[in-house]
């Protein structure tokens, strides 16, 4: 028998490091040549790591969330025969060192001094059954596991003690008092409560029969009341951790980067597409040749009408490197679509859009959607944006205040479009406007610059055959 | 006379309105109570502790005329025992009178000043009390009533003459040798059965089908077999319908339309007690009621601002505990202190042969609240009770069947009264039956019976 380290793949052109989204096996698992262990997250692409050999699962090098440099050992098997392992004490020991999650969640407040005891007592108890543990942890950087999926049996254990802690969640459901029934509770108690202003019937008892008992009074001093039961409403005091990993914490960053460095500017404008309307319904109705061309939205439309705009006003097409100082701007329209996908936003790239007609857009349009929405999107397909594209679509409301896709200087925002009344001049007639909120790099886009881009844009949407004119 | 001003005026020095101005005095509060007889009030004068020295007496003096009989299963024999009533009445007087000075020395302790004298509203905060040197007018911030109660007496049997009510009674300086006793609850059985002791042949009218009729007759068997022995005559479902012409004999209509005569040197009539709710100028300030009773809150407030009621005035059950608890209450809302009612018990007890102790809910009220279990505990089992030739009656213990909490507690037996105490406070606790169960009663006493019944509500009596 041997030990076979599987180390961290490079998943991707020029990255260093990868997130830890998902371990498909536990330790004691066997595993086939082929299976799959994990998935990590670059930037924007999670990446499968198959096993390259068949054996028994050992040892997890991470946990759920972590950030792994690529060639890190991240699984260690058995094998049969001789493993690539040649000093495998060693081995464990730096990876140990390196890796090995013994952070523990920290107890959320507890108001039982019995659950928070138990708890402690669990907690206590892990560091000597886990063979991992190690006092070196410097260089962990997961977040704290309450919540989060556990990799092994022995967070199981955690989790167990974790629910088991419910010391405190034992105590509000105390025997619930029917309606009406005066609380039970000893003199001394009552007169506390009275003078503490606290309604005993609102008090759960935890003593004989639903007696209210002073540590009672203690507990709900601490978390305070719960709404009468009569009002049919109950007050939820759970609190759900939730780890922030993957796509998620991606986009966490991304936000922050975008927001934090980038001072937004954000225009709206109201766009009258009665017109374009009429186009794309008469274009959607037409027999199509191929047979396979996809039914047109106003997204193309929009995508043509920037790559028109952009033709004067380049700067907006664009990204900014702030530390180096310097303006990229791009001769290429690559649009990004931003995207919700059941896991969180993505954006697929439509690249060259300046090289594509109205019909190619829709169906690049439709194609990445679709593969961002399955997940089968390439990191390729998901980067190299210059400036981007947000729609709600039908939730897409009034207005709304687009967050730039760092390092790009603009976005443009889709609002729903609706019949509204217009003034013509003698009368109200309706007519489907619809709204473009928009966001500018302040630093690099002036006001006006915005106002420009947007009135262009207006004016080839308002009457979309200047699309179509070169 | 120069005008008082106070921040606190109680009315009334009986039980309720003594506490409450001994503890608002504790409190700092600047208080004046108004009294028109000797403090103490109903409980300390002509109620509770006078009739308890006559029980007391009779007692005595039954058990020395048993034993005279020759037939004490003790050995003892004695001779005919004589008694001075006048002279019992007199060391009753010094009881009450001690009582009566240190209820005095408690409220001047406490720096509340008495005023001695028949208290009238003026208006929500100033009264008028006739004094022996005049008219003393006070004002005061907040007014408390605790004007108590007196007894009721029957249109067919006005009070006079051989009618009395238990204030007379408790100062008869002769025991009358034929008593009939109108009204059979509790006062009428305590005092009948006193005078049956001393000597006199008594009998009980009692309008409703049975004596003691607000507790349960499991509860009174123990007492009604006890008049037997006692050789006082029940008559019930009777009605008095006044003294004869000659005023030796009082006519009664008993179930069948029949009439019939009782003869009897004195009349006491014990048919109830009413709320003192005139002749201190309630319609000048016109609070709500709540039938005969002043009508109060959760803090015994009235309906007007500043004033409160404790006591027998303000409804059932009168009891001068009830009353203390009340008083010491309204101090402490005077003083600024969060207070309500909350009590969970009000014992009661009934001074008779055998005497019987309720708190709590009895099994047919808890029974209409949902599912019960009750144990019963019988003296007969109890070695106590045997040496002191005590073994009629039983404890009962209340509880419900789905978490077993103790609802009720009830006795009857010798000396029970001071099982009130476990009573009360293992209500006020919320005690379980496992609870009492599980407290250790020292043995020999009666209180064992007490455990007992409870260990017999879960299924598990030891002695039983």
């Amino acid at each position: 028998m041997g030990e076979y380290v599987i180390k961290l793949p490079d998943v991707g052109e020029g990255v260093a490091e990868a997130e830890l989204v998902e371990w498909q096996v536990k330790v004691g698992d066997l595993v086939r040549e082929d299976a799959v262990l994990a998935a990590v997250m670059t930037d924007k692409a999670t990446v499968e790591i198959p096993s390259p050999v068949d054996g028994e699962i050992v040892w997890l090098g991470a946990e759920i969330g972590d950030t792994v440099a690529i060639g890190s050992p991240i699984v260690r098997l058995k094998v049969a025969g001789e493993g690539n392992v040649r000093d495998a004490a060693s081995q464990a020991t730096e990876a140990g060192a390196k890796n090995t999650p013994t952070e523990r969640s920290t107890p959320t407040p507890n108001p039982s001094p019995q659950g928070g005891g138990g708890r402690a007592a669990t907690s206590k108890a892990e560091p000597e059954t886990a063979p991992r543990s190690s006092e070196k942890t410097p260089t962990h950087k997961g977040l704290s596991a309450a919540g989060g999926e556990s990799p092994s049996p022995l967070w199981g254990g955690v989790r167990g003690g974790g629910t088991a802690a419910g010391g405190g969640t034992a105590r509000t459901s105390g025997a619930p008092r029917p309606e009406g029934e005066k609380p039970l509770a000893s003199p001394a108690v009552r007169l506390r409560a009275k003078e503490a202003g606290i309604d005993l019937r609102q008090v759960p008892g935890t003593g004989p029969a639903g007696r209210i008992q002073h540590e009672d009074i203690e507990a709900f001093l601490a978390r305070g009341p719960l709404l009468a039961k009569v009002s049919g409403l109950a007050r939820n005091e759970a609190v759900e951790d939730i780890k922030i990993v993957g796509l998620r914490r991606k986009i966490a960053e991304k936000m922050t980067l975008a927001k934090s460095r980038i001072p937004h500017i954000t225009y709206v404008e109201e766009i009258d597409v009665t017109a374009l309307e009429d186009l794309r319904a008469a274009l959607n109705k037409e027999k199509r040749p191929g047979g396979n061309r996809p039914k047109l939205t106003l997204l193309p439309f929009l995508m043509r009408a920037m790559v028109k705009a952009i033709a004067d006003q380049p700067n907006v097409n664009a990204l900014f490197d702030d530390e180096a100082g310097i303006v990229h701007q791009h001769g290429g329209v690559h649009i990004g679509i931003a995207a919700q996908t059941a896991s969180g936003l993505m954006v697929p790239v439509v690249k060259h859009a300046e090289a594509r007609d109205i019909w190619d857009c829709a169906a690049e349009v439709v194609r990445l959607a679709e593969a961002a929405k399955s997940g089968t999107a390439t990191r390729d397909e998901l980067s190299g944006s210059t400036i981007t594209i947000t729609s709600l679509g039908a939730m897409g409301g009034v207005a709304t205040t687009p967050v730039i896709n760092h390092p790009e200087v603009a976005i443009v925002g889709v609002n729903k479009m609706m019949v509204r009344p217009v003034w013509d001049g003698t009368q109200f007639i309706p007519r489907k406007m619809m709204n473009l909120s928009s966001s500018f790099d302040h630093r690099v886009i002036d006001g006006w610059d915005a106002a420009v881009f947007i009135q262009r844009i207006k004016t080839l949407l308002e009457t979309p055959a200047l699309i179509f004119v070169d | 006379m120069k005008e008082i001003s106070c921040k606190l005026l109680v009315i009334g020095a009986g039980p309720g309105g003594y506490v409450c101005a001994i503890r608002a005095g504790q409190l700092g509060i600047d208080t004046v109570i108004v009294e028109a007889g000797k403090p103490g009030g109903t409980c300390l004068n002509v109620g509770c502790i006078p009739s308890k020295a006559l029980i007391h007496a009779a007692e005595e003096f039954e058990k020395l005329s048993h034993m005279a009989g020759g037939k004490s299963p003790l050995g003892i024999t004695v001779a005919a025992p004589s008694l001075d009533l006048a002279a019992t009445i007199a060391w009753k007087d010094g009881i009450v009178s001690r009582l009566n000075n240190g209820v005095a020395g408690l409220l001047k302790k406490a720096g509340v000043k008495t005023v001695h004298g028949w208290a009238t509203f003026r208006d929500g905060k100033t009264v008028a009390v006739e004094t022996e040197i005049g008219m003393q007018v006070i004002r005061a911030e907040t007014v408390v009533i605790a004007t108590g109660s007196a007894p009721v007496d029957l249109p067919s049997l006005p009070f006079g003459g051989p009618v009395i009510s238990s204030t007379e009674a408790l100062a008869l300086s002769e025991v009358p040798e034929r008593l009939a006793v109108v009204g059979g609850g509790y006062i009428g059985l305590e005092l009948g059965i006193a005078f049956a002791k001393l000597g006199a042949k008594v009998t009980v009218v009692e309008a409703l089908p049975r004596v003691l009729a607000q507790y349960d007759a499991e509860l009174t068997r123990p007492v009604v077999k006890r008049l037997a022995e006692l050789g006082i005559e029940v008559l019930v479902n009777a009605k008095a319908k006044g003294l004869s012409t000659k005023r030796d004999a009082l006519l009664v209509e008993t179930n069948g339309g029949k009439n019939g005569k009782i003869a009897g040197d004195m009349v006491l009539v014990t048919v109830g007690r009413k709320p003192v709710t005139e002749g201190w100028g309630l319609e000048q300030i016109d609070l709500d009621m709540a039938g005969s009773f002043i009508r109060i809150d959760d803090q015994c407030r009235s309906s007007m601002r500043g004033i409160f009621a404790i006591g027998d005035v303000t409804g059932e059950p009168m009891l001068a505990h009830r009353a203390m608890a009340q008083g010491e209450m309204v101090a402490e809302i005077v003083a600024g202190h969060k207070r309500s009612w909350d009590r969970r018990a009000i014992p009661a007890v009934c001074f008779t042969d055998p005497e019987l102790v309720t708190a709590g809910l009895s099994p047919e009220e808890a029974k209409t609240r949902g599912e019960i279990k009750v144990g019963l505990f019988p003296f007969i089992a109890n070695g106590r009770a045997m040496t002191k030739l005590g073994e009629d009656g039983f404890v009962r213990v209340v509880a419900r069947a789905d978490n077993h909490l103790v609802l009720g507690i009830q006795a009857v037996g010798q000396g029970v009264s001071e099982l009130s105490t476990a009573f009360g406070l293992a209500l006020e606790m919320g005690a379980t039956l496992e609870d009492i169960a599980g407290t250790i009663h020292a043995h020999p006493t009666q209180g064992e019976g007490f455990p007992e019944a409870a260990l017999k509500a879960l299924g598990r009596a030891v002695h039983v």
